[in-house]
């Protein structure tokens, strides 16, 4: 009896040890299979140099380029709307039916696939506004896709600033306003600039919307209105067209790397603010 | 003692007694249907410090968050009766409660200074009132923290951040944060219970200290901490669980804790029950 229920036992833990595993090697085999076959096609020149040929050779400078232009400028879009409704929501607001609404309309939009978001995008900015296939255009709808990210994020960084610390600065006459701006904000900031960082890690490798109103053309933009191709809608089309496999694992790699840098400097920030504060 | 009508409503307190600090007459609270409080008519005196005692839960806590209007940010709460301030009506039409707690520091349970510098957590108070000079807010931190006892400590070290002190420490600061902004009166609630002995020994001596500028009014379940630093001791109680807390006796120190007039204040000193 007693080994029926050691073996039981083991038997369980193997089984959740073999899970946790698994999620681990999945990880470990996509990164080093994207690695392994892209870092061969990493060097100066295919990070900095335009594409040649029928678009195969050369460098994707003028994808990268339109990659951080059409995030940062979705970033300083969704920021201010995202920050003051989610400020709103967690100081002022009544809480009650508009906020309960307000907050499932920000979760269902966090649930929309991004094609439908990059299909509304091309139907409103690019042809309804006539902001025609440009860096705007994908920007207004990427900003779509980060709002309620960036939203939830900050509201619950604002909620969990202790309420003895709000106390605090009420009991030494400060208005709402002044103890929202001086204490809450600052103190919920390293959260609120993680949530920021990681939406945006979310938008770099965004595909669907991008295609649908930003373009596929090979431009490097310089104005808002500007067409580009951003680096994973070039790494479909070098892919599905069987163009140049290796230099889609370049650009694959690039990708990661990018990605991979948004989130540790979010952890990193994280972590420093809390040593400060601790 | 009995007023009139007309009196109370007027918001001035009738026959005003210059040692009188802050003067409460028939207050009731509430917490929606609940009422916390019942009837409640003291005089706090003026430089003095007057403690508030009775087992947990007897509205102690939430009779001082009246006399800043704290208790105004805890959606569904409602009072009647009077509370004066040097003869002001405080919950007056035209008081507003921001100008209120400025006159009217307040200390927690818990130590609660802002995730910034020691500079900047004392210096807060002072600058949301408009003052910008460094040379007035360099002066007003070294004196609020001499007055709160803890300048020594800190001296070298404003620029780190106030959560780095220890509990007693932050205690401390967050006093000389409040005495930035040069309260009238201070309210501690319980403000020694989550400190090291060491820190309770240096609040109590700047206690007395600071008592002949600031009125004190401190809630404690430490009886020795009332019977050695208070002036005056107010007992409540909460007879019976869901009624609410009343009065029961309020005194000289020495006489609350040596010959007390009421059975259930003699029960509680001693120790039968709390």
């Amino acid at each position: 009896m007693r080994d029926m229920k050691r073996i039981t036992n083991a038997a369980a833990l193997s089984v959740f040890w073999f899970a946790g595993l698994t999620t681990v090697v999945l990880l470990g085999a996509v990164i080093l299979y994207v690695f392994v076959n892209g870092i061969g096609h990493i060097n100066l020149a295919f990070i900095f140099t335009r594409p040649h040929g029928v678009n195969a050779e050369g460098g994707i400078w003028p994808m990268i380029v339109a990659t951080l232009y059409v995030t940062g400028l979705a970033m300083l879009i969704v920021t201010p709307i995202a920050v003051l409704a989610a400020v709103y929501l967690a100081e002022y607001a009544v809480q009650g039916r508009l906020v309960r609404t307000i907050r499932f309309a920000a979760d269902t939009l966090a649930g929309v696939p991004s094609i439908v978001m990059g299909l509304f995008g091309l139907a409103f900015f690019v042809e309804g506004l006539g902001i025609g296939f440009s860096v705007l255009s994908g920007a207004l709808a990427l900003s779509f896709l980060m709002l309620p990210i960036v939203m939830r994020t900050t509201e619950e960084a604002i909620r969990a600033v202790p309420k003895y610390i709000r106390w605090g600065s009420y009991g030494l006459g400060a208005t709402k306003w002044q103890t929202v701006s001086r204490i809450t904000i600052p103190a919920a900031m390293p959260r609120i600039i993680t949530g920021i960082i990681l939406a945006t890690g979310r938008a770099v490798g965004e595909t669907a919307v991008v295609i649908f109103t930003m373009g596929t053309m090979i431009f490097t933009p310089v104005l808002p209105t500007d067409p580009g191709r951003s680096m994973t809608v070039h790494l479909y089309q070098m892919a599905m067209e069987g163009i140049n496999l290796p230099a889609a694992f370049g650009t694959a790699l690039l990708l990661m790397v990018m990605i991979l840098f948004f989130n540790l400097s979010a952890r990193w920030l994280l972590r420093r603010n809390r040593r400060m504060q601790g | 003692m009995n007023h009139t009508l007309a009196e109370l409503q007027s918001g001035v307190a009738p026959a005003a007694d210059p040692t009188v600090k802050i003067a409460v007459k028939g207050l009731d609270f509430f917490y929606g249907d609940f009422q916390a409080l019942t009837d409640i008519t003291c005089d706090i005196r003026d430089n003095a410090v007057t403690a508030f005692i009775g087992p947990s839960g007897c509205g102690k806590s939430t009779f001082l968050r009246c006399f800043n209007r704290m208790n105004d940010l805890i959606i569904g709460t409602k009072h009647a009766g009077l509370i004066t301030l040097d003869g002001q009506d405080i919950y007056a039409p035209g008081v507003d409660p921001v100008d209120l707690r400025r006159r009217i520091g307040m200390i927690f349970q818990q130590p609660n200074p802002f995730p910034m510098s020691i500079y900047d957590n004392v210096a807060y108070g002072p600058r949301l009132h408009g003052m910008k000079k460094k040379a007035d807010l360099d002066e007003v931190v070294e004196t609020s923290l001499k007055r709160a006892n803890v300048w020594k400590e800190v001296k070298d070290i404003l620029g780190r951040g106030g959560l780095t002190l220890s509990g007693g420490q932050q205690q401390r600061l967050c006093i000389a944060r409040v005495l930035a902004v040069q309260p009238d009166v201070l309210l501690m609630d319980e403000p020694c219970s989550a400190i090291d002995p060491t820190s309770v020994q240096k609040i109590e001596d700047l206690m007395a200290e600071l008592k002949s500028s600031v009125t004190i009014i401190i809630v404690t379940h430490n009886m020795q901490q009332a019977a050695r630093v208070s002036d005056e001791t107010a007992f409540f109680l909460q007879e019976v669980m869901g009624e609410p807390a009343m009065l029961v006796e309020f005194g000289r120190t020495a006489e609350i804790f040596t010959s007390p007039k009421d059975k259930r204040t003699e029960d509680y000193i001693t120790g039968r029950f709390g």
